[in-house]
């Protein structure tokens, strides 16, 4: 078989048995090898580069047979010290930062972050209400276009390969409307502590209606294939099962939770935004398992629909930043031929007309601005649960201490609840039902 | 697996360059941020019947809690290490107090707070209350331990093996202590104060970018 002659990593002894590397082939030829030689219990290393742990995470399997025994967890991989940047720059600078750890929901954790912000300025209510407005918008927007990559990757997982097509074609959607707005299709740096950086452009609105008549038909499209489907059934149905009780003391949360039956949602319970004045409605499900994550999300997109239209309705004409000059940055914004930058306009001023201005932005922009000492834990509802950011400042003009409490890290923690017991062909399914991104979870 | 708990963060870097003195221009401030004092009574809100409910369930709560502060609508609890398990235990059973999830679990590293540099900050949440309370901790860099709270919120697990890997922390009682983020055989703590944050100077367009430590720092 294959495993003998691989090149690169072949068969070897070692004192814990031996070890096989495979690449294909028939997993008979591999169990047959390791009954042969009395070997009871087969571990097997999945990952990190792997096309079914989303990204780079590492799983290491006890197997008995095909069942699963034991299920451990192995991640760090993609650990790039964001928090600890984050301790190097200025306030505003760490949104930069911040918007590359969940690389799937950037605007959760730049919303998040500049909440934190503002809460320890004390300037929450100065901010104004069409940034609020356009942050809920953006991070509903994300939402759907978080769920959409899960029903995309997971779907491709366990071999509806239709799935991964419909979800990324209606993610390039949103992208569109992101890339539009923010000037980029990931890692916007949009929110920043006061505000947002820019209003939103001509066409936006439109942009985005038009994409509100077209998404919900696209949701039936997914039950017409996917709900009613056997294979999909079978994969799904049973598989994963995680009930409150184990949910609560490993600290799921987000649609984890809601499958099991409580409709904790913080954009209901503890609203923040100004959540608590739209409609809309939190769907749960009683059975705990891979399918009932997969139809708490599908139906919270459609929420989430539900949501983007208030804002729409709900957008007045104003400012997108908080007056304080002191901390509205950037806040002059333009698109030139060479991309996003300083506006002509605010380059004249500074430039040709006032020196004040001039040392003004000098400050802010070298400097950033002295946010006072204390600490603070904002949460928010991300796609995934709860994105907590614990922001400690020290009185200066950089975070003491940015700790993101990251939802993706928390829910790997149920990866031995969901998978163990179950067959190994189910490990798929259900760590894809978490819908870990490494990228938030190592950060 | 790693070193064991046991052993001291002994291969971080030595402090050295511009990043000694960044720590010193806020010194002031920082001291109020570790000496913020006591909030006096009422403190407002539901806090004040979670600090009386503590009192019924857990009676020892006065030696226990060396400080309740209350600051930007958030309460903070400073609890002696000794007393953390304990405390625990009550605020997660308790039927008026039911803190059921912990929703966050991490560290800072305070060097200037001389004897209790290594702060652990526990984000407690009640869903049958609908409350959040903060909990606060502190152990010196010569003695980092702290009670785990694992048995007690099964999802501190690798929230606290995050807190050893990277301020280096020793969590008494934590099932499976090891690294979670940086490598096993990995020297030193990254995220503590003393570590310095690496990087190399970069070249662009003939002219050298150093590290940001190595910058020229503006405040």
């Amino acid at each position: 078989m294959s495993t003998t002659t691989d090149p690169y990593a072949g068969t070897r002894e070692t004192t814990d048995g031996r070890i096989y590397t495979v690449s294909g082939g028939d997993w008979d030829d591999v169990v047959t090898d390791a009954a042969a030689q009395h070997a009871e219990r087969v571990v097997v290393n999945m990952g990190p580069q792997h096309p079914s742990t989303h990204g780079v995470l590492r799983l290491i399997l006890e197997l008995e047979g095909e069942t699963v025994t034991q299920a451990r967890v192995v991640m760090g991989y993609l650990h790039t010290g964001i928090e600890k940047n984050c301790e190097y720059r200025s306030f505003t600078q760490a949104v930069t930062f911040l918007t590359r750890a969940d690389y799937l929901s950037p605007f959760f954790t730049e919303t998040a972050y500049a909440m934190a912000v503002e809460k320890l300025l004390g300037i929450t209510e100065q901010v104004p209400a069409r940034a609020q407005v356009i942050r809920v918008m953006m991070m509903e927007l994300n939402r759907i276009s978080s769920h959409l990559v899960w029903l995309a990757t997971g779907g491709m997982e366990v071999g509806a390969l239709s799935a991964m097509l419909y979800g990324f074609r209606e993610r390039e959607q949103i992208l569109d409307i992101f890339e539009m707005i923010t000037g980029l299709r990931m890692n916007h740096a949009y929110v920043r502590p006061g505000g947002v950086i820019q209003d939103l452009p001509p066409g936006a609105v439109e942009k985005i209606r038009e994409f509100l008549q077209i998404m919900p038909k696209k949701i039936d499209e997914y039950h017409n294939l996917l709900t009613g489907q056997p294979i999909w059934l079978k994969r799904l149905q049973g598989v994963g099962y995680l009930d409150l009780t184990g949910a609560v003391a490993l600290g799921m949360t987000g649609p984890m939770m809601r499958s099991a039956g409580y409709p904790w949602d913080l954009r209901k319970t503890q609203p923040y935004l100004g959540y608590e004045t739209y409609d809309f409605d939190v769907p749960t499900h009683p059975d705990g398992d891979c399918f009932a994550r997969y139809l708490v999300r599908l139906d919270e997109m459609r929420e989430s629909l539900k949501i983007i239209d208030q804002c729409l309705d709900r957008l007045r004409p104003g400012p997108v930043m908080v007056e304080d000059k002191k901390i509205a940055w950037p806040a002059q914004l333009a698109l030139g031929g060479d991309g996003m930058g300083n506006s002509l306009d605010h380059i004249r001023h500074i430039m040709a007309t006032s020196m004040e201005a001039l040392i003004h932005h000098f400050k802010l922009v070298t400097e950033g601005f002295h946010v006072p000492p204390g600490q603070v834990y904002v949460p928010v509802e991300s796609p995934r649960g709860e994105l907590g950011v614990h922001l400690v400042s020290d009185g200066g003009t950089k975070p003491y201490r940015v700790h993101l409490r990251e939802p993706s890290f928390v829910n790997l923690q149920a990866v031995a609840a969901v998978c163990e017991g179950g067959l190994i062909a189910d490990v798929i399914a259900s760590v894809a039902s978490l819908d870990p991104v490494m990228g938030g979870c190592d950060r | 697996m790693s070193d064991q708990p046991a052993g001291q963060p002994s291969g971080a870097p030595a402090l050295s360059g511009p990043r000694a003195e960044t720590g010193e221009t806020t010194a002031g401030a920082q001291a109020a941020l570790v000496g913020l004092p006591s909030t006096p009574r009422p403190y407002g809100g539901y806090f004040d019947h979670v600090a009386d409910a503590l009192a019924r369930a857990y009676p020892e709560v006065s030696a226990a809690v060396e400080r309740t502060v209350v600051d930007r609508g958030e309460l903070t609890l400073h609890v002696r290490r000794e007393n953390l398990g304990g405390l625990a235990q009550q605020l997660r059973d308790d039927d008026e107090l039911r803190f059921e999830l912990l929703s966050s679990l991490s560290g800072v590293h305070y060097p200037m707070d001389k004897g209790r540099e290594l702060h652990v900050v526990y984000e407690l949440t009640s869903m049958t209350h609908n409350r959040r309370v903060r909990l606060e901790v502190a152990a010196p860099d010569d003695d980092p331990h702290i009670p785990s709270v694992v048995r007690v919120w099964p999802t501190a697990d690798f929230q606290e093996r995050e807190v050893w890997d990277l301020f280096g922390v020793v969590f008494d009682g934590h099932p499976a202590l090891t690294r979670i983020m940086m490598p096993d055989d990995w020297p030193g703590h990254p995220q503590r104060k003393d570590y310095p944050l690496g990087g190399i100077p970069v070249e662009y367009k003939g002219a050298s970018v150093p590290p940001p430590e190595e910058r020229r720092q503006y405040a």
